[in-house]
This record gives structure tokens, C-alpha cells and sequence, in this order.
């Protein structure tokens, strides 16, 4: 174990902050998803290495529960865009505006 | 230099140039390719950080099940229909970039303060004794029972909720119509078993 935990922790960073781009960036609500799951991956590359770090497996248990809890999250949200979809034909997030105050 | 730092350096440019890659392309699958990339890249790391067990559940769920499910949706969606007409993202996009990248400064400075850039982690991971599957397996059943068990039920609800939502009502059939699609088979029917004069 030779590479600085503080370089994958840097990395996760990298690739939360891809993500939360993405999410700004991005109107198809697909891609938005996409980056959504980028961010939580960077976000367990971060509790892996701090467990390695701190020589602990909680950080291991809390990623493995973050996984569990993004497919949840990946199953109920992709059957809410093909909801929305055969409503209104598309998956730009512009179009779904009525909650807006 | 040691063999997990040459696999770090190769694997880190590759799992941040796929992030990016997903970030530019416009068409979903080509962003959802990139993504399953980045997927093993991060399994890979997490073999490095002695996380086998991750790593399995990593490519089996995330590069497996969920970007599989991503795909399914994308085709089922039309491979089109996620490409906007218009980018009207004019004031956000260099605002976004410029968030991020102020994240990714405050975060190098609290890293070069917390953690430090020299630190190594332990050379061995004793918590891993006996096996990672075994030891994760431990921790999971004992101390944090209570919130797996809580899992199972999120997982259920999760899977009725899209029951529910992704559920299309079926069109009311009258009678009238049976009877019009029993009267007359439709032509590209296959003839029943046995009444048919083909086959020797």
C-alpha cells in the first residue's frame, strides 16, 4: 500500500465534481440520472480508502449499504422517466415545469 | 515504483477521461458506455484499497444490474428521444465548470490539511483477517443488522414502486371484439396442430 490514501480521495473529489457538472449541465433527465450515479461512486471510493485508512471495515459496510441504497434509488427513479415519458413523449427535464412555483 | 501505485496511475486517468467523456457526448448510450468504464475503473481501485468484495458487488451491481437497467431504459425510451433540440444552458454551463472546479480547490486544500498528501495507509489491513468477505460479513450481521434488515424493506418498496409507476392499465376487451378475433384467425395465424395438410 504504497500510493497516499489522500490521491483516491482526490480522485473521488474529481469525480463527484464531474458529476454534480453533469447534473447542473445536463436536461435529459437520463444523462442527469448517469451523473447522479457518478457522484455516489466517487462518494464510495472515498469511504473505501478512509476505511483502508483508518483500518476499519465500517467504511467498507457503509459503501456496500450506498450501493444498495443507489439501486433502490436507480429502479424507482428510471420507472418515474418512463412514467413521465409515456405522458409526454420526452425526458428533458424543461418540459416538467408544473411544480414549479 | 510499486506495483499499486503504476495501477493507480493508469486506472485514475482512465476513470476520470470516461467521467468526462460522459460528461461531452450527446447521445445516452455512448454516455452510458463511458459510464460502465468508469464502473470497473472504480472496481479496480477498490481491489487496490483491498476491498475485494466491493470490487465483486461493484461489478456485478453497478456495471451489471444498473447500467444494464440504464440501457434497457434508453432503448426502451428510443436511443433519440434523450437528445435535446436546444441548448439553452448559456449562463450555467461556466457557472457550473466554475463551481466544480472551486470544489475540487477547497477540496485539495482540505485534504492537504486534514489527511495530509504523505499519508500512507497501514501496510497491512488487519480488520481484513480471516478474509474480506468474511470479516465485511461480520461487521454487517452484528453490528449493523438492524439497518441491513431495513434494506430488505427499502428493496421491496423500491421494487413495488416501480410495479406501480412503470405499470400501463390495461385496455378494457368487449365482448365484441373476442368474438370478431374468434370468427375470423387472422391470416399469419399457424394453423392448429394436426389440421393443417402440410408437413409429411
Amino acid at each position: 500500500m504504497r500510493t497516499p490514501v489522500a490521491y483516491y480521495l482526490m480522485l473521488s473529489g474529481i469525480l463527484f465534481m464531474l458529476g454534480t457538472v453533469g447534473v447542473l449541465t445536463r436536461k435529459n433527465a437520463l444523462l442527469i440520472f448517469m451523473s447522479v450515479e457518478l457522484q455516489l461512486n466517487a462518494v464510495n471510493l472515498a469511504l473505501v480508502a478512509f476505511s483502508r485508512l483508518h483500518d476499519d471495515l465500517t467504511g467498507q459496510v457503509l459503501a456496500f449499504f450506498s450501493m444498495v441504497v443507489a439501486a433502490a434509488e436507480v429502479v424507482v427513479g428510471l420507472a418515474i422517466i418512463v412514467a413521465i415519458y409515456r405522458r409526454r413523449r420526452s425526458v428533458d427535464v424543461d418540459d416538467v415545469r408544473e411544480l414549479r412555483w | 515504483m510499486p506495483l499499486d501505485n503504476v495501477v493507480f496511475w493508469v486506472f485514475a486517468p482512465i476513470s476520470v477521461a470516461s467521467a468526462i467523456g460522459m460528461l461531452l457526448v450527446r447521445n445516452a448510450v455512448h454516455a452510458a458506455l463511458f459510464l460502465i468504464v468508469n464502473f470497473f475503473c472504480l472496481a479496480v481501485f477498490y481491489l487496490l484499497l483491498d476491498a475485494p468484495f466491493l470490487f465483486a458487488v461493484q461489478i456485478v451491481v453497478y456495471a451489471g444490474a444498473i447500467m444494464v437497467l440504464f440501457l434497457f431504459v434508453i432503448m426502451l425510451l428510443g436511443v433519440d428521444s434523450g437528445v435535446p433540440v436546444r441548448e439553452r444552458l448559456i449562463v450555467q454551463r461556466p457557472l457550473a465548470f466554475a463551481l466544480g472546479a472551486a470544489f475540487v480547490v477547497e477540496l485539495f486544500l482540505a485534504i492537504r490539511a486534514g489527511v495530509g498528501f504523505t499519508t500512507k495507509a497501514p501496510a497491512v489491513f488487519t480488520a481484513n483477517e480471516g478474509g474480506n468477505t468474511q470479516a465485511v460479513a461480520k461487521v454487517l450481521f452484528t453490528q449493523y443488522f438492524f439497518p441491513f434488515e431495513v434494506t430488505s424493506v427499502l428493496l421491496l418498496v423500491a421494487a413495488i414502486a416501480a410495479m406501480v409507476l412503470a405499470h400501463r392499465k390495461a385496455r378494457a376487451v368487449t365482448q365484441a371484439e373476442i368474438d370478431a378475433a374468434a370468427g375470423e384467425p387472422a391470416a399469419d395465424e399457424m394453423p392448429a396442430y394436426g389440421s393443417g395438410t402440410a408437413a409429411p
